[in-house]
């Protein structure tokens, strides 16, 4: 080789070293400004929410990349951050609507497309509702929630409006509509990817959309990741703003707030209320923690057993109760107190709201002594170890709370699958559990929580026939009626404390300062639509 | 050779038959009701039952054996219920995944457990033999995940010199050709050097944190093997012959005091392999020991099946393999002894 064109190689492959990482980055910094990328615990199981068992993540998915009928509103919560209106019903596929007592009449977007090209017409429209209340599990339960049960309710009117017809009147058929399941899907695809034994498409589904929404999925690496990238030819609503969003599954949460604390990661929900805490305190992040509605985490008392089935008893428990040390020591103050309140009365149509209770150990004890047991007596109380960082703590101190009036309470702890199952038994004695309702009314979370059927939620196993009357009579009345059975309910709640509230949890997210526009859902999931990065 | 591998094959088989029963029993008897954890949220009973007769759970246990032997047979694990995948594929995925890090955490812990516990031997009561004892204990005393999320956080969080543990690859970079499902192989197999480079990258903390793990059991076997037989008769023959002390310690020494060694290490390969779980989850590896604790707290049966009958072919196999390593180190050794 000679000694010039050595140099000059030598030369030119130093200028293609140094140049060649610029190039990568640029390109890798062009890419990363253009995405968002969200960092999450636990990965969707499916692309379909009707399918067998989709989980919360599923419901994500479908919501960013499916169209429904109609949406909901928005307004500022009051800290100033968006949340979305339950009594505002906006249009996504349908322009507008008409409702008479037996009926209601969509009219569709003309020009609205699925990814495919194919246009939404309103068979498509008639072809979802039936298949979400024909293949049973939660999509057809859901339905149910808002009356919406046979196929014959759907009419196609013509290409473009689309009917469903009121089995009966019922105050929750229209934000039924809106909520996750009653997805928009291309009927025609699937069917083409329909068998005789699946005439759904379930099997396709599982991993493929047929939809039209906002985002398409350019890549599925189960358990891994989900890569979304916007749909530019959508209808539906204002053009979403980010490009490209990606879903990557850390499942150590140190490292999820690591990833957020250097920069790598744009947003993520799924932290422990400690960091969360800590992270409020940071300025180089924006957290915002909205109360989840109709949502409470309370100790539950099997009404039907001995010693909880004495009403003394049950109100000993909820005046011996740690509230305030599980604020402080458990959520770090990452929850809205739902007790404390003046007295044990309704104050107003809002639900969870304070009850009278706090802790008051002198009062506890006498009412123990009224009930015939001033020595206590032994239990256990039971809690979900899928959720243990707050049970495992929560436990621990009413454990601690209780023995001081005499109630000695061995802690059982069930591993998350089977926790299900034994909430269906309803035979442990004392636990402690969440709930929360999509659809903000407070005879729903009482209808599921409180009424006489029993559903799983009355995990209590309480049945009252002057509660079940008022939950009845609120889920159908209006004005002064509803008002007073609402007020009724709830004073009943408070008086016989089957449940003692302890708090509303707070929905935390942490995003980068340039992630603007996020939203609160009633479905928890992130709404990728209204984000904006920059 | 042939009708030997065989053979020994065929001893396998009721090995495996025993898996495959004992799993499916098991994963019955493990309390938990899967129709009741995938109804989901707001499930009544009737729901709950639509999805145990959908699951196929509402059949006797005897009828649900069968339909399971059945699918096997036809090469069918099932399907997953928590990520919706079918199980020979997610395994399939994963397994290369698993594998990768662990060989590369095992060729490390190789390289310096090996030589470390040779010389602690040939120069006994040495610092270098204090620094065996030392860096054995330490190994073994700091379980994976305390250094996996140490390393994780001086690293990458306070000296940024690694990248974020994000899995495999970089956020932004396509995962290479699949040929073996190896990405620093199918990268450098297809040249494509920036990938090769984010592979090797992410692979660094993780198989750093568990060959710090892997190593004290092959440094002290080392050590012990080599203790015994530098002790033996024939090396101090060897050494009253006058040979070099080199051929003494390598030609003769080393090579009868490896076979212990082999054995451990098949045996540290297959323990690593299923029990990298914690790595996998503080480095977001998708691995099959994630995979497989992600389905058991779910009750999600056909995934734990499936692992646990592909870890039994593993260790089938790997034994196997051990054995005839033993006839090449060893002449001594015969598979039919």
């Amino acid at each position: 080789m000679k000694r010039r064109s050595f140099i000059k190689t030598t030369a030119a492959a130093g200028a293609a070293a140094t140049a060649a990482p610029a190039i990568w980055s640029e390109a890798k910094a062009q890419a990363r400004n253009e995405t968002l990328l969200i960092v999450n615990e636990s990965p969707p199981n499916s692309m379909d929410i009707h399918g067998v068992g989709a989980n919360r993540p599923a419901y994500e998915v479908s919501w960013n990349t499916h169209d429904r009928l109609i949406t909901y509103g928005a307004k500022k919560d009051a800290n100033g951050n968006d949340h979305y209106d339950y009594t505002k019903l906006e249009p996504e596929l349908s322009t507008d609507w008409n409702v008479t007592p037996n009926s209601a009449t969509f009219k569709l977007r003309r020009d609205a497309k699925f990814h495919d090209g194919t246009p939404i017409t309103a068979k498509d429209v008639k072809w979802s509702f039936d298949r979400a209340v024909t293949v049973g599990g939660f999509p057809t339960f859901q339905m149910k929630a808002g009356s919406l049960e046979k196929p014959e309710q759907f009419v196609v009117v013509d290409d473009h409006t689309f009917r469903v017809d009121f089995l009966r009147a019922d105050k929750l058929t229209m934000p039924d509509i809106g909520v996750p399941v009653p997805v928009i899907m291309n009927s025609e695809l699937c069917k083409k990817n329909a068998t005789a034994t699946d005439p759904w498409a379930m099997e396709w589904c599982k991993n493929n959309t047929a939809a039209g929404g906002a985002y398409r999925i350019e890549r599925w690496q189960p358990g891994q990741e989900v890569v979304y990238v916007r749909n530019d030819d959508w209808k539906n609503g204002p053009m979403p703003k980010i490009k490209r969003v990606i879903m990557r599954i850390i499942p150590s949460a140190g490292n999820r707030r690591a990833l957020l604390e250097r920069g790598d990661a744009d947003l993520s929900f799924d932290l422990p209320s400690k960091d969360f805490a800590e992270l409020k305190t940071m300025p180089k992040l924006t957290v915002v923690g909205t109360p989840i509605e109709n949502a409470m985490t309370y100790i539950g008392m099997n009404v039907n057993q001995k010693p909880f089935d004495n009403v003394k008893v049950r109100q000993a428990v909820a005046w011996a109760l740690p509230y305030q040390q599980i604020m402080d020591s458990v959520l770090f103050g990452q929850a809205i107190p739902l007790f404390g309140g003046a007295d044990n009365k309704s104050k107003g149509i809002v639900w969870p709201q304070k009850d009278g209770y706090k802790t008051d150990i002198a009062k506890a004890k006498a009412l123990m002594a009224e009930a015939g047991y001033p020595n206590g007596f032994e239990t256990t109380i039971s809690f979900d170890l899928g959720l243990a960082s707050t049970n495992e703590p929560l436990t621990i101190l009413v454990q601690e709370s209780l023995a001081q009036i005499g109630i000695k309470a061995a802690i059982n702890k069930i591993p998350g699958a089977n926790w299900r199952g034994e909430l269906l038994k309803k035979n442990m004695p004392m636990i402690t559990n969440s709930f929360g309702g999509w659809l903000n009314y407070p005879e729903y979370f009482f209808f599921w929580c409180y009424h006489g059927q029993n559903a799983v939620f009355n995990t209590m196993g309480y049945q009252n026939p002057k509660m079940d009357a008022l939950i009845d009579k609120a889920r159908f009345a209006s004005g002064k009626e509803y008002d007073d059975a609402v007020n009724g309910f709830v004073d009943i709640a408070f008086e016989e404390v089957p449940r003692v509230p302890i708090f509303q949890p707070l929905l935390n997210v942490a995003m980068q300062k340039n992630v603007t526009g996020y939203r609160y859902w009633f479905h928890r999931q992130l709404d990728y639509r209204q984000l904006a990065k920059g | 050779m042939l009708t030997m591998l065989l053979s020994r094959l065929a001893t396998a088989i009721p090995s495996i038959v025993g898996v495959v029963v004992v799993t499916f029993m098991l994963t019955r008897l493990l309390p938990g009701d899967p129709a009741a954890y995938f109804a989901g949220l707001a499930a009544s009973p009737q729901a709950i039952a639509e999805v145990r007769t959908k699951l196929g759970l509402d059949k006797s246990l005897p009828e649900q054996f069968v339909a399971y032997v059945g699918d096997l047979l036809q090469g069918n694990l099932g399907n997953s219920l928590s990520t919706g995948q079918p199980v020979t594929f997610e395994i399939a995925t994963r397994l290369p995944a698993s594998a990768e890090l662990t060989l590369v955490a095992l060729l490390l812990a190789v390289a310096i457990a090996i030589p470390l516990g040779v010389l602690a031997a040939v120069k006994q009561g040495t610092w270098i033999d204090h620094l065996c004892r030392i860096v054995t204990t330490v190994g073994v005393s700091l379980p994976v995940f305390f250094t996996g999320l140490l390393f994780a956080y001086v690293f990458y969080y306070l000296l940024q010199w690694a990248p974020a543990p994000t899995g495999r690859l970089d956020i932004f970079l396509s995962p290479p050709t699949h040929i073996t499902g190896f990405y620093l192989i199918d990268s450098a197999l297809t040249g494509n050097a920036e990938t090769f480079w984010a592979a090797l990258r992410q692979l660094a903390l993780p198989a750093i944190s568990m060959a710090i793990f892997s190593l004290a059991p092959l440094a002290r076997m080392t050590r012990g093997s080599m203790l015994a037989v530098l002790g033996s008769d024939f090396v101090r023959t060897a050494r009253a012959s006058g040979l070099a002390p080199r051929t003494v310690v390598f030609t003769y020494a080393f090579r009868n005091a490896v076979l212990p060694v082999i054995t451990v290490l098949g045996m540290v390969f297959s323990f690593l392999l299923g029990a990298n779980v914690l790595v996998e989850t503080v480095f977001a590896w998708p691995g099959i020991g994630l995979y497989a604790v992600n389905a058991l707290i779910t009750s999600d049966y056909a995934p734990v099946q499936g692992f646990v009958l592909t870890m039994a072919v593993l260790y089938v196999t790997l034994n196997l393999a051990i054995d005839f390593v033993y006839g090449l180190v060893d002449p001594r050794v015969r598979l039919d002894s």
